[in-house]
């Protein structure tokens, strides 16, 4: 591609559009934190519309707030937590030029994880939602206790499943992710030199957790019920 | 500016290999990540989206040649504003100078090889025609007739139109934006030369940095905002509903969140090309630099807390509506500041009235038009008389296309020799920039005293006393067409016939002119060092600095 004159030998991963390393490293950290500016802005419309409606309707809030099994909310909180340590660890390995099957090994415990965030998500409390006929759209009932309040209950769960949703959305690309990393790590793409892609895919990770962690209390804990 | 071993690599023959000659074959463009390949697609694609758009416009404006309508039922009529302001925002003006100029430029007037991201680069202009053969697709399988602005219940409720399709269309058109904003702000940051600090840095790249600012705070709002409007219209469970407690106006502010700023992602770019093509014509300096460069990022910040003037009579707060007054006003002093500039520039300049020249003077008087009365609409008093009229129309227009495609075809013509190597006929470069801006007034002065006298927007028909107003209208639309015609003919036309440009045809400073016409593939033949400030041109041919 380029004609100028050559940098020596290229080090692995080296983008030809670069000066050096660590122009590369500094660009692709950059880009990440540029990306989740965007990606605050876009779960930062959802959030506000809640948190409008729930001044709006409050009431309607709390009693759907109290819909929620804390108990789901809370182990899958444990479970993201652990996988982020994980996930630092992956990266710390890989810093530090641990074999690559300890990278590996820390990986797929992420990946783990982030599975098993989504089965509980999935199997057991939407589910249960889908059962006690709180999914919005699919065999949504009022409950004679809400009275007059259904609509803006239904609304609530409906921010719920659009929220949740969002972040589960993420959860999926964010396990796409970690496969290639895995297959990367696999055929020795990586060294103490070069793991940008590992330190940048932690951070899109972090950030899917810490935007759960805001779920959570928005959602689950503020229906002040403890 | 200039390198310092400029001696080192003159620029070698035409006949070179350059990006456009260095493979053929339609996979050597599909696949490429040039990021000169990748703007010419973009200059292509948005080409055809503006001729849609243009038609749409043309037979709305025969339309309203008669009083009860020439042409059209009432119901395709609102079909075609929709389909004529959801392509041209959508899928022209925001694209048009950041992923065409600005993909070609940005890298070469920072000395850089490419963007830094090339792959991204070329997965947005997928993502870019994926979403517009969407919004196509829900056009041609019956359109939308909502307007551009979405707004619920017209786009939920009442809406029997292919809403989903045109709006999932422009949800996915946005990440591209979002990807070209994210690309040009690490580019900026990362990749510039040795020697191009900040302050060297050409005005268009300031502007451009403004605008890809908006392009990564505001597009991802107005993402999840039509993505919640196509779930309400998908799963008929509200958020904007207020049969089930929602609210509509919560649409409208989250829609203007973004879509105000998008006024200043069309406008921003245009000022800095005019502030290039200005200097170079002008031989000069640019005057006050640092006002300039600071204006784009001032622009950029305040347009982001403006968004409520749209919504003055709409029943937000009056104390809202007061901030948000004060707040627009605000905007006018940067906007001022880059006028005043450009006009102290001028001043004992050399100037020469090439075509691109006579496409920035057209910008500032129309900017300055469209900018002035935009002071009558942020005034509350005013504004509850004039909304909802063709002041607003007339108003936009001014901005949007006086403004932002008076700066893009400037920019066009000015670095179409440097993009494909070839000169243009200038007398015709410079007829169409005439008729542009005598049919451009035509159009749209009118519209003003319609809107004034309570002429409101969006309707088929309209009483008979203003035929003669929207007959001038009309007549002005005929106009512009044809001078939009015009450089389509003479531009292709010069691909094949046009006289080699060589390197620097204007004789203008920027890193972009010292390099072959077309560019090689990697932009420079040898490294880059900057050791001089923007627009140097003391010292050149017919410069008084």
């Amino acid at each position: 591609m380029t004609d100028l004159p050559a940098h020596g030998a290229h080090p692995p991963g080296f983008a030809h559009q670069f000066e050096n390393m660590q122009q590369q490293r500094e660009a692709s950290s950059l880009g990440m934190w540029v990306f989740l500016v965007t990606e605050i802005l876009f779960f930062g419309g959802m959030f506000t519309a809640y948190i409008v409606y729930r001044l709006l309707h409050y009431e309607s809030f709390v009693t759907g707030s109290h819909l929620l099994e804390v108990k789901f909310g809370a182990t899958n909180t444990y479970v993201l937590i652990a996988s982020s340590l994980t996930m630092a660890l992956a990266i710390r390995s890989a810093q530090t030029g641990k074999r690559k099957g300890q990278i590996i090994f820390w990986l797929i415990l992420t990946m783990f994880f982030g599975a098993l965030f989504l089965g509980l998500k999935f199997t057991f409390e939407w589910r249960h939602d889908y059962i006690e006929h709180i999914m919005p759209g699919f065999g949504f009932q009022y409950r004679p206790e809400w009275g007059s309040l259904g609509p803006e209950v239904q609304m609530f769960m409906c921010f719920y499943f659009f929220m949740t949703g969002l972040h589960a959305l993420h959860m999926i690309v964010g396990l796409g992710i970690l496969t290639v990393l895995v297959i990367m790590t696999a055929r020795n793409k990586f060294s103490p030199e070069y793991y940008a892609p590992l330190e940048i895919s932690g951070l899109y990770w972090h950030f899917v957790d810490i935007v759960w962690i805001f779920l959570f209390a928005l959602l689950y804990l503020i229906g002040g019920r403890y | 500016m200039s390198t310092a071993n400029a001696g080192a690599h003159d620029a070698p023959p035409e006949s070179g290999v350059n990006y456009l000659n260095a493979n053929y074959g339609i996979r050597s463009w599909l696949l490429t990540t040039d990021h000169k390949r990748i703007g010419l697609m973009y200059l292509v694609s948005i080409t055809v989206m503006f001729a849609l758009g243009g038609m749409a416009a043309v037979l709305m404006r025969l339309h309203l040649i008669e009083p009860q309508g020439a042409l059209v039922e009432p119901e395709t009529y609102n079909k075609l504003f929709s389909i004529h302001g959801i392509i041209m925002v959508f899928f022209f003006l925001v694209p048009s100078i950041p992923a065409t100029l600005g993909n070609f430029l940005i890298p070469m007037m920072i000395g850089a090889r490419d963007v830094a991201f090339p792959k991204l680069n070329l997965l947005s202009w997928y993502v870019f025609i994926t979403g517009a053969l969407l919004a196509l697709f829900g056009i041609v399988s019956g359109g939308v007739d909502t307007g551009w602005t979405f707004y619920p219940p017209y786009s939920s409720l009442y809406s029997q139109t292919h809403v989903v399709p045109v709006a999932l269309g422009v949800f996915i058109a946005g990440f591209s934006s979002i990807l070209t904003g994210l690309n040009f702000i690490v580019t900026i940051h990362k990749m510039r030369a040795p020697g191009m600090t900040w302050f060297r840095l050409p005005l268009f790249i300031w502007a451009l940095y403004g605008t890809s600012l908006i392009f990564v705070l505001g597009t991802p709002v107005i993402a999840i905002t039509v993505f919640l409007l196509a779930l309400e219209r998908l799963l008929h469970v509200g958020i904007f509903d207020p049969a089930v407690g929602g609210d509509p106006l919560l649409f409208q502010h989250m829609f203007w969140f973004y879509s105000h700023p998008a006024v200043y992602i069309m406008i921003l770019p245009s000022m800095g090309v005019v502030s290039e093509l200005i200097t170079a014509f002008s031989r000069k300096r640019i005057f006050g630099y640092t006002f300039v460069a600071f204006s784009s990022m001032g622009i950029a910040v305040i347009s982001f807390v403006v968004w409520g003037h749209h919504m003055f009579v709409t029943g937000q707060s009056i104390y809202a509506g007061l901030v948000f007054s004060v707040l627009s006003f605000l905007v006018a002093i940067p906007s001022a500041i880059k006028v005043f500039n450009w006009t102290a520039t001028l001043y004992k300049g050399s100037i020469s009235y090439q075509a691109p020249m006579l496409y920035a003077l057209g910008f500032i008087g129309l900017f300055t038009m469209g900018g002035l009365t935009g002071l009558f609409l942020a005034a509350l008093a005013t504004d509850v008389h004039l909304n909802g009229t063709y002041f607003i129309v007339a108003h936009f227009h001014y901005i949007m296309v006086g403004g932002a495609l008076m700066g893009y075809l400037g920019g066009i013509h000015f670095w179409w020799p440097k993009m494909t190597g070839r000169l243009y006929p200038d007398y015709w470069a410079r007829v169409a920039a005439v008729v542009i801006f005598i049919g451009f007034n035509l159009t749209f002065f009118p519209q003003f005293v319609l809107g004034y006298l309570g002429m409101p927007r969006r309707y088929a028909v309209y009483p008979a006393e203003f035929q003669v107003l929207n007959v001038m209208s009309s007549a002005g639309a005929s106009v512009l067409a044809v001078g939009y015609a015009i450089p389509l003919v003479y531009l292709i036309w010069s691909l094949r016939y046009g006289k080699p440009a060589g390197p620097n045809p204007w004789g203008a400073k920027g890193l972009e002119w010292t390099t072959a016409s077309p560019p090689p593939t990697s932009n420079f033949l040898a490294p880059v060092v900057v050791t001089e400030g923007a627009y140097n041109y003391a010292g050149t041919e017919g410069s008084h600095d």
